[in-house]
């Protein structure tokens, strides 16, 4: 049996699929928020950003699944205590064991069977400056000079069928469910779906899965014997960097939105709705949290994390540990560093809502201030709550390139996206250039961004009463004229 | 207004001391001055009298807070607190942690003109190009032509700005030769060092800023003296200038003056990018060397900055719309 690790932001993220999975289930059962949630999901961009949303979510539990392998017992040594692993590994890393266990000498192109750099090799007894092979990258081909490119046709296009029949099969499966929740008959609801007439384009969700499904295929079935994306000069794939970073990406953007809440939610309410004293020691709080250049604070907090466990080496047992414990206080500052600006929006909410009739009314029964402030100030607050902390996901995966690059990032021995833009800019210095790094690391954090910044955008549309929408619509001027 | 600016500054004084108070105490609580020393003096001759010269020679070799061997003021006056944070206020800012660094005032009066260099025309022509951009989309609002700006607008604030500073400095300085990578010279050949940052730093902003003035755009050419205005017979265009842009500069004062201090700060990433000597590519320099008085002043200027510049754009207000009366 391989030990079990439970690091910090595993812990998290779990507790946040467990709340969210809560939430669903509230959803379900309160028609107002169904109502909401619908024409969210009603918003083609929201919708297709929903499934890619998911699938990177999906990533994030696999990765968030930590084990230290169990080690064979060494001879001579039987019925001791069983050795592990000082490597933790997680689930996405069994799965991916391959593309962890084909390291090359260093960097090698994408798709490509010899390595980047010449070596001086000794050929018929003259020195020769040649390409090596790569030591896992097409190392099946026999005469790689004439399979090559055979090889790589095929594979493409068997991942793009198989890909493409996945796909299909969780669309067809996914109509199916939504004629059999409208409880019509099969063929009639399935075509109605897919026509989009019900209020949420379906259609849109099936070729998001199609362009998702065709773009996996073909990568997991070349990534199999090639380096898609290529190696970086430590010879790592590139592929699992990528995947690796959505985690950290993720677990950012997630857990130092929500570390924000409590103080947020908390001191915004006491101040809208206490006013007096209590009003003017939160103001000056967040003015002062507010006024501090904001990568200056974060600089500052994240160096006395570092002293912190720089002092105290002793309190990690590995070092994925410590650049755990490193992330997840990286979040817990961000969070802490983060509030002033929903605080100073709940605060400015409750100070109106005190003043309407059914807060009076519960005033005037005697209820006491801290029940009116749970039962009836903070349910209607909560919108704002989750159109913030939406819109502040994807600017804090960007934030975190920015923090990584300042140094006050995450550890740098945690794949992430701003490590990789980091490694990235002297390997565009380099001549030829090593682009392909940088191009993964662009392409996913874009998709990544973009899917949180369209989603987010559906949510405020959605949950934002006063929110005018301000969708371009091409043709609403030729119709209104 | 006096009254009011006397007021606001006050109230400033007092959140500058809660910044001064909030960082000294965070960084204390997890350090003592003898970490410090040895942090920094660092390798193999760290002892006790090393460490107390270096702790006497900065001025941490005294209480934190209090100083109980002293009388009456030098009680609060003969500390760490008081010497080094609270000096802040006189722009007295002592000198820097690090063993070979100097003087940080030296630095910051030196630096300051390189960020401003930087920063002062990054600051105008941004407001003009993402206005601009925006009103263009505002006049062909839903057509075409609004449709794809504001995709265009989602996709380039998706990206992160250090994208746009790795492809730029290697499409336009490596691949095309445009401009140097990086560096800096006194004197007006400098230009040609600043283009690309100004350059590029305009574009991984104006996603961001076009979009969210075209909504302030739209929502201003949503009411009724626009209605009016067009029953006068007057054109789009005039409608357009003269009416909704004057209306819609007041929220747009408020997220351009937002940027303010680091017109004064720079920009940390793009001056440490291209090799700018600036106070932003100072802040990075002392966050890796761990210079915490550095970062201290820094955390010190950046929040005199923003006090200062909530004041201007309050000002600004009245100058931009004179129904707005500060009392």
């Amino acid at each position: 049996m391989p030990r079990f690790v439970l690091l910090w932001t595993d812990a998290a993220m779990w507790l946040m699929a467990l709340a969210m999975a809560v939430y669903v289930l509230l959803v379900l059962r309160r028609p107002g928020l169904r109502a909401n949630w619908k024409r969210v999901f009603a918003d083609a961009p929201a919708l297709a950003s929903a499934v890619v949303l998911a699938l990177c979510l999906g990533i994030t539990l696999l990765d968030s699944l930590h084990y230290r392998p169990l080690l064979p017992p060494a001879a001579g040594s039987e019925g001791s205590a069983p050795a592990y692993d000082t490597r933790t590994r997680s689930v996405l890393d069994a799965l991916l064991s391959r593309l962890v266990d084909s390291r090359e000498a260093t960097y090698s192109r994408p798709l490509s069977y010899v390595g980047f750099t010449k070596e001086s090799v000794e050929v018929d007894g003259e020195v020769q400056r040649v390409a090596p092979r790569l030591k896992f990258g097409g190392a099946h081909l026999q005469d790689p000079a004439t399979q090559w490119v055979g090889d790589l046709a095929w594979r493409s296009a068997v991942g793009l069928l198989l890909g493409g029949i996945l796909a299909a099969v969780l669309s067809a499966a996914l109509l199916a469910l939504v004629a059999w929740r409208g409880k019509r008959p099969w063929r009639e609801g399935v075509a109605a779906a897919w026509r989009g007439e019900d209020a949420i384009p379906w259609r849109v969700a099936c070729l998001t899965l199609g362009a998702i499904g065709l773009f996996v295929g073909p990568v997991a079935l070349l990534a199999g014997h090639y380096h898609v994306f290529g190696t970086d000069v430590t010879g790592n794939d590139v592929l699992y960097q990528t995947l690796k970073s959505i985690r950290t990406a993720f677990v950012i953007g997630t857990l130092a939105t929500v570390a924000t809440l409590p103080l947020a939610v908390g001191l915004g309410i006491l101040a809208g709705y206490l006013r007096g004293w209590v009003d003017e020691v939160i103001q000056y709080l967040y003015t002062v949290l507010s006024s501090v250049p904001n990568v200056l604070l974060i600089a500052a907090c994240v160096l006395m994390v570092q002293v912190f466990i720089d002092q105290n080496p002793e309190a990690f047992e590995t070092g994925a540990e410590r650049a755990d414990v490193k992330l997840f206080l990286l979040c817990a500052v961000l969070g802490l560093t983060g509030w002033a600006g929903l605080c100073r929006l709940l605060r400015a909410e409750t100070l109106k809502l005190r003043e309407l009739e059914y807060v009076q009314a519960a005033q005037a029964f005697g209820v006491p201030g801290a029940r009116i402030m749970r039962r009836h100030i903070f349910p209607n607050v909560a919108h704002l709550m989750l159109i913030v902390t939406v819109l502040d996901f994807s600017s804090l995966i960007l934030y975190e390139a920015v923090l990584s690059y300042v140094g006050v990032g995450v550890d740098p021995s945690m794949n992430s996206f701003g490590g990789m833009i980091n490694l990235a800019r002297s390997e565009m210095s380099r001549d030829p250039v090593v682009w392909w790094s940088f191009a993964a690391a662009f392409g996913f954090m874009v998709t990544l961004v973009l899917a949180a910044n369209l989603f987010a955008d559906g949510v405020r549309d959605a949950f934002d009463p006063r929110a005018r929408v301000f969708r371009p619509r091409p043709g609403l001027k030729k119709a209104a004229s | 207004m006096g009254g009011y600016i006397v007021r606001r500054i006050a109230y400033g004084a007092l959140v500058l001391l809660g910044v001064n108070l909030a960082t000294f105490f965070l960084f204390f609580t997890v350090n003592t001055p003898d970490d410090m020393a040895r942090l920094n003096i660092g390798g193999k001759r760290v002892n006790q009298e090393v460490i107390d010269k270096w702790k006497a020679e900065r001025g941490y070799d005294k209480p934190l807070y209090f100083n109980d061997a002293e009388q009456g003021t030098h009680k609060i006056t003969d500390t760490i607190f008081w010497e080094r944070s609270v000096s802040l206020f006189a722009l007295d800012f002592g000198r820097s942690d690090a063993e070979s660094a100097g003087d940080i005032g030296h630095e910051v009066a030196t630096r300051m003109w390189v960020s401003l260099q930087l920063a002062l025309p990054l600051f105008v022509l941004q407001l003009i190009a993402s206005t601009a951009f925006a009103l263009l989309l505002a006049l062909f609002r839903h057509t075409r032509l609004d449709f794809w700006g504001v995709v265009a607008c989602v996709l380039m604030l998706s990206i992160s700005s250090l994208f746009y500073i790795i492809v730029g400095q290697y499409f336009f300085s490596r691949v095309l030769k445009l401009a140097p990578i990086s560096g800096y010279v006194s004197g007006w050949d400098v230009i040609k060092f600043l283009v690309l940052p100004i350059g590029l730093s305009l574009v991984a902003r104006l996603g961001g800023e076009a979009r969210l003035y075209r909504a302030m755009f739209l929502e201003e050419l949503g009411k009724d003296y626009v209605r009016t205005a067009r029953a006068k017979g007057l054109s789009e265009i005039v409608v357009l200038y003269r009416h909704v842009l004057r209306n819609a500069m007041i929220p747009i004062i408020t997220s351009a003056g937002s940027y303010l201090p680091y017109v004064f700060l720079g920009s940390l990433v793009f001056e440490s990018f291209f090799g700018l000597p600036g106070l932003g590519a100072y802040v990075i320099e002392a966050i890796t060397k761990q210079d915490f008085a550095v970062v201290r002043t820094m955390v010190f200027l950046g929040s005199l900055l923003y006090i200062v510049s909530y004041i201007l754009i309050d000002v600004a207000y009245t100058w931009v719309d004179p129904r707005v009366r500060l009392a």
